[in-house]
């Protein structure tokens, strides 16, 4: 339904790219909305707060845009990856099971198919669920353009709600992170009464190197709880190599609270927000002892 | 006037052409169009599943995909699902079981089921109540509707 005095943008250009360079050369005016799996752009189109341009440039047919493959220690997911190859992909569920669990928790079953790895990093919401084991994984988004390619980490992409460093020109084509080393843990946290179809009210993926108890090089991120994903790296430094004992476990729990800026809204209170991930890190951080 | 894009794709087994509105979604080409009201709109966001499709093997929201991006596809609907010798053995465990009230819901949830057997023609009950997390029953109380599925997937095999 449309909400009075908002109009949605007329789409007035229809590029169908059959290879990267069609797509990129369709963006090049910065007047073009990528089309993958439309769950958030057909979603948002008549709200008119959508980020619809003038032009829709469908990408689903771009081969390079596909596919989870692995190279020299470096696994790369296509920008169409969708949760359901999260899902399926063996070389995955072996090596990197923290996206499988990820996916698990994501939407219903005819959203996993269509979702993808892209739109869910360009789309930019806070309560974004795949960002999430990405930024655990210390994952780079390579973006392209005509002017060419450039890599970041996705842990320095987003800006606010809906707010990226990505230009107008550019697309995502893919992200990169080394394949996991052995020990390697990763476990994906996200609340809400059902287990799927649930815009997370607080979501958490903690990362690490799990040895005698100790997390080593440990990553931790939150969802939903403030502008952006939310890295705690004052609690990461804190955990980082130590036995994870009931002192260390509360000081962590407190320096957590003070690294997240939850607020209150229609789904949940700051409050709320704040005890479920204490929660949730609590319930982690003991599974690891 | 909206802008067009003619397309081709398979619907239900047989080539087809169409002007698509590039503002429209596959649901509205498919029940406008094609007059093919099988497939329903309810919430038109993607929580209910009322509009379940099969494309290219996958089931998806047809109210969330651009009716453009059909191009080259093949698609399936609730009334692809006819056959010579009658309806399809999940039409037929809907109808056993009684897993349909008032209807609305019923083509979705057949097309998910259909979907669910295809990847997996044994489903557990877990597994058949998880995959049908999408689709929205205000009727039924979805008990019956968890009992065709697997009913139908045990037909499915023999
Ligand atoms: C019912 C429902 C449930 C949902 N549940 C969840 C959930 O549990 N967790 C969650 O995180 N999200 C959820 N979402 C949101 C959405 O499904 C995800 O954000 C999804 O990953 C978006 O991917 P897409 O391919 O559908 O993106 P699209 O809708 O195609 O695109 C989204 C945005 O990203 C841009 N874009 C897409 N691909 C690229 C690219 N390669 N380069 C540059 N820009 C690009 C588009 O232009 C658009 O602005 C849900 C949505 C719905 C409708
Ligand atoms: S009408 Fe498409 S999911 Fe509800
Ligand atoms: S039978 Fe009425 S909505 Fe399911």
């Amino acid at each position: 339904m449309l909400p009075q005095n908002k109009c949605p943008p007329e789409i007035e250009d229809y590029v169908s790219a059959q290879s990267l360079a069609e797509a990129v050369a369709a963006m090049a005016d910065g007047q073009g909305s990528a089309l993958a799996g439309g769950s958030d752009l057909w979603a948002q189109k008549d709200s008119g707060n959508g980020r619809m341009r003038k032009r829709l440039v469908n990408i689903n047919r771009v081969p390079d845009l596909r596919g989870v493959s692995e190279a020299g220690g470096v696994i790369r997911l296509g920008a169409l990856t969708t949760m359901t190859e999260l899902l399926e992909s063996t070389l995955l569920r072996d090596k990197v099971p923290v996206l499988a669990k990820t996916a698990d928790r994501f939407a219903s079953s005819q959203i996993r198919n269509v979702a993808t790895i892209g739109g869910n990093i360009a789309n930019a919401s806070p309560a974004g669920d795949a960002v999430l084991p990405l930024i655990g994984l210390d994952a780079q988004v390579e973006l392209v353009s005509k002017r060419g390619k450039r890599s970041l980490p996705l842990d320095s992409f987003f800006r606010g709600p809906g707010k990226t460093v990505m230009e107008a020109d550019e697309l995502i084509a893919a992200v990169e992170f080394a394949t996991p080393p052995k020990g390697f843990h990763g476990v994906f946290c996200k609340s809400g009464p059902r287990p799927a179809l649930e815009i997370s009210v607080v979501a958490m993926c903690l990362t690490g190197i799990l040895k005698g108890g100790k997390l080593t090089g440990p990553r931790l991120v939150f969802g939903a709880v403030g502008p952006t994903p939310m890295r705690c790296v004052k609690t990461e430094a804190l955990i980082d190599g130590k036995a994870l004992d009931d002192a260390l476990i509360a000081e962590a729990l407190a320096i957590m609270a003070t690294e997240i800026a939850p607020i209150d809204d229609f789904r949940a209170s700051k409050w709320y927000r704040t005890q479920m991930a204490q929660t949730f890190l609590e319930a982690e951080l003991n599974a690891c002892r | 006037m909206s802008l067009t894009h003619k397309i081709t794709f398979a619907l239900n087994g047989k080539p087809v052409r169409a002007d698509a509105d590039v503002a429209s979604s596959a649901l509205e080409l498919l029940r406008g169009a094609f007059e093919l009201g099988g497939t329903k709109l309810a919430c038109g966001e993607g929580e209910c599943g009322a509009c379940t499709i099969i494309v290219d093997g996958r089931s998806r929201n047809s109210c969330l995909m651009p009716a453009v991006d059909l191009e080259g596809r093949e698609v399936l609907t609730v009334e692809g699902l006819w056959r010579e010798d009658g309806i399809d053995p999940v039409q037929q465990a809907f109808v056993d079981e009684g897993a349909i009230q008032c209807g609305f819901c019923t083509p979705g949830m057949i097309m998910q089921t259909k979907y669910l057997l295809s990847r997996n023609p044994d489903l557990t009950a877990e597994e058949a109540e998880r995959g049908l997390e999408g689709n929205v029953c205000r009727c039924t109380g979805y008990k019956k509707i968890i009992a065709a599925a697997i009913g139908a997937g045990t037909g499915a095999r023999d």
